[in-house]
């Protein structure tokens, strides 16, 4: 039995589901933050195990999807540059930037790399010295650490020839705006565990406590998420609005102290662009000083004019939790994951993505949310 | 079929050893062209039909219906967890005749190869590519040898036209499926796919995951005498979910899978998850599914666990009049998705 399998158990997961109908008197609004729990709700069919009085609002967790456009736009003309090694994670790939995307830079003579930790670029920046290697480091917490430990052993080694095009985004700040827009709806949040298990669970008190809503640490397997909910569903129940750790497997209450470190001595905080979201103060880290030469963007001083991203598009509606992908009139018509309008198309971890995998474009089994729901509850 | 690399001891003939590579001259078709030829490839391949040397092959013509078909390999890296591109070229052709109900008698082969690839691996790869040919009592009649300037490197294309020939009376299509027709898979999935993966990723999982590479002709072809096989279809890119995808594509039937009953190694399954792959969207060269009436599945499923290459087949899912044109699983939890036909590429996923 591999580690995942009691976490997939779905006896277990029925008597969840039944602990949550019993308890549930009204609607509630709860968001998940991070794409790959909105993926694993999707895959394994749980919104449709829910009580009808569950809502779930797909938060902006997706690292691909929040990308600005400028940053994508960057990326693709240093990836067209002849002398440039440009590597990436897999799911960039296919990212709309305003002409084109990598898939399309790469079939036309760039040497786009795909790699699947960006220490793997100091290996092509040792065996390439004619080449510039440039990482395009994008993600959360979750990736940060990996991103600064590498710049911190480039600088060990001084490979003159490596860079990283950086647009790291931190979870609490967006969150902080989204729950302070004067409509929003959101009633709880499922805080994403794996950024916790490197950040710990320190900022998320004040916004609980600032917006009073529960706010539950949550992991990513079916059983992990369901107690998530069921937690954040008690607590609102009692009027409680504190921040609770459904996912201590994985998550200390100070996170990772040995990753934070490592973030701290590399980056520092800054202002960051949002796709579809804007600028978010402190929303994000850059480069310090003391690693600049390892910085893309002051290595590469390109001028890039970004245009704006297909009228249809409205992924930022949708990052914000203000728009289900299915209420998005693009949506399976003009946008698919084969012609994205929008990155929350791309990744698997985008909203649109996973509604569209899940085959929510089309309603084959109108009935199988009553359907499963009873079968659930056999 | 899996003998362990041989470069080291493969011992390279007199008139090639002035090269250890392959060079450009190697596709002129001059006396390099020939040199390759009569010490390499014909006797790798030993045949009457190849020794006579001329242009093409005169095949005696059998009673049934020939079948042909095509494919191109070009895997990466040559040599893989399980086997190489030499088996591969030959057994997924081999399987494609198989599906159709036709056994294999004779394969074609061009090879397109670049510059600098090393003779020695070269000749792994046609000696791996003989032996599968000769366990399936096949014969590699015609073939061409062409050579490409230096890209990446170690390039190594091979196209295999194969000739079979069917004796079964109906036609194996979509066409005969109706609803109530079970789902049948021969064993367990994505094993191809993620071996070739992390070999040419350089990830190390612990335990290794191996190709599945394998003829499927005889299973394919035995089940097909025992019971009334509606069709065939092995999922090899795409993996299950493009596979029957294209076999609900535009028909009056859905298919509904279990997705608890779908078979995939514990090392499999760990693969994919760390990688953010579906291990239905996984490629395979040693499985099929087969439709069959609902009466005949058990019959079918106890021939196809008969069968060594068939030992973990099950019943997978059933065809059905709902959701025409597509694919559902079913979810442990009682849920149902939809199982989209993969978009192309295998992307991992950043977290």
């Amino acid at each position: 039995m591999s580690n995942w399998e009691g976490f997939r158990d779905p006896e277990h997961a029925r008597v969840l589901v039944r602990e949550l109908q019993q308890i549930v008197t009204q609607r509630w609004a709860l968001m998940e933050v991070c794409g790959g729990q909105t993926h694993a709700i999707l895959r394994h069919g749980l919104d449709q195990l829910l009580p009808e009085e569950i809502e779930l609002i797909h938060g902006p967790g997706c690292p691909v999807c929040v990308t600005p456009l400028s940053v994508i736009d960057r990326a693709l003309a240093l990836a067209a540059s002849p002398d440039v090694i440009f590597c990436t994670f897999g799911d960039m790939l296919r990212v709309p930037g305003s002409r084109s995307d990598l898939q399309r830079i790469k079939a036309t003579g760039g040497d786009v790399r795909i790699l699947y930790s960006p220490l793997d670029a100091l290996a092509l920046a040792r065996s390439h010295p004619e080449k510039q290697v440039v990482f395009f480091g994008i993600g959360f917490e979750t990736t940060a650490p990996a991103h600064a430990l590498t710049i911190h052993q480039a600088h060990r080694e001084n490979l003159s020839n490596f860079s990283m095009l950086t647009s790291l985004v931190r979870v609490p700040p967006a969150l902080d705006v989204l729950l302070a827009e004067p409509d929003q709806r959101v009633q709880a949040i499922l805080a994403a565990g794996h950024v916790c298990s490197v950040m710990g669970l320190q900022e998320y008190p004040l916004l609980a406590e600032r917006y009073r809503v529960p706010v539950v640490v949550t992991g990513f397997e079916p059983i992990d998420l369901l107690q998530g909910i069921l937690q954040a569903v008690k607590q609102l129940k009692s009027g409680k609005s504190i921040v609770e750790n459904a996912y201590a497997r994985a998550v200390a209450t100070n996170g990772n102290p040995v990753a934070r470190s490592m973030i701290d001595e590399v980056f520092e905080e800054t202002d960051r662009e949002w796709r579809g979201m804007g600028i978010i103060p402190r929303s994000g880290w850059r480069i310090r000083k003391k690693y600049q030469k390892y910085d893309a963007e002051m290595r590469f001083p390109i001028a890039i004019a970004s245009s704006s991203c297909s009228h249809l598009c409205r992924s930022g509606e949708v990052l914000r939790g203000r728009l289900k992908p299915t209420e998005c009139e693009a949506f399976g018509r003009e946008c698919t994951p084969r012609t994205p309008l929008g990155a929350t198309m791309v990744s698997d971890e985008g909203a649109c993505a996973a509604y569209y995998h899940a085959g929510k474009f089309q309603q084959p089994f109108p009935s199988a949310r009553t359907h499963a729901t009873s079968a659930a509850a056999e | 079929m899996q003998r362990p690399p041989q470069q080291n001891s493969w011992h390279c003939p007199v008139p090639l050893r002035d090269f250890s590579h392959i060079v450009l001259g190697h596709g002129g078709g001059g006396r390099l062209t020939a040199d390759l030829l009569e010490h390499l490839i014909r006797p790798a391949f030993d045949n009457p039909f190849l020794a006579r040397q001329a242009d093409g092959a005169e095949l005696p013509v059998q009673t049934g219906r020939l079948v042909v078909t095509a494919d191109s390999y070009v895997v990466r890296p040559l040599i893989f967890p399980g086997g190489s591109i030499g088996e591969l070229a030959v057994h997924g052709t081999l399987n494609d005749l198989a599906m159709m109900g036709a056994r294999a008698k004779y394969l074609t082969m061009a090879l397109i190869l670049e510059e600098g690839l090393p003779l020695a691996l070269l000749a792994e790869i046609l000696h791996r590519a003989a032996d599968a040919a000769r366990a399936a009592s096949v014969l590699v009649v015609a073939g061409d040898t062409k050579v490409i300037e230096r890209c990446h490197g170690e390039g190594c294309f091979i196209t295999t036209t194969g000739l079979g020939w069917c004796k079964h009376e109906g036609h194996l299509s979509p066409d005969a499926i109706a609803a109530g027709d079970a789902v049948l898979l021969s064993g367990t999935i994505a094993e191809h796919g993620i071996a070739v993966l992390s070999q040419r990723e350089g990830l190390q999982f612990e335990s290794a995951i191996i190709s599945d590479t394998a003829n499927l002709q005889e299973i394919a072809l035995s089940l097909l005498e025992a019971v009334p096989v509606r069709m065939f279809r092995d999922p090899t890119r795409g993996g299950v979910a493009a596979t029957l995808n294209e076999i609900a594509h535009s028909r009056r039937f859905g298919i509904e899978i279990i997705e608890q009953s779908i078979p995939v190694q514990p090392a499999v399954r760990s693969a994919c998850d760390l990688l953010g792959l579906d291990p239905l969207a996984v490629a395979n060269e040693g499985k099929f599914i087969a439709i069959v009436p609902d009466a005949a599945a058990d019959e079918a499923l106890a021939r196809m666990r008969s069968h060594p290459l068939g030992r973990n087949a099950v019943r997978i899912g059933t065809v059905v009049s709902d959701h025409p044109g597509h694919v559902v699983a079913r979810t442990p939890f009682g849920a149902k998705r939809m199982v989209p036909l993969p978009a192309g590429e295998l992307l991992p996923r950043i977290c």
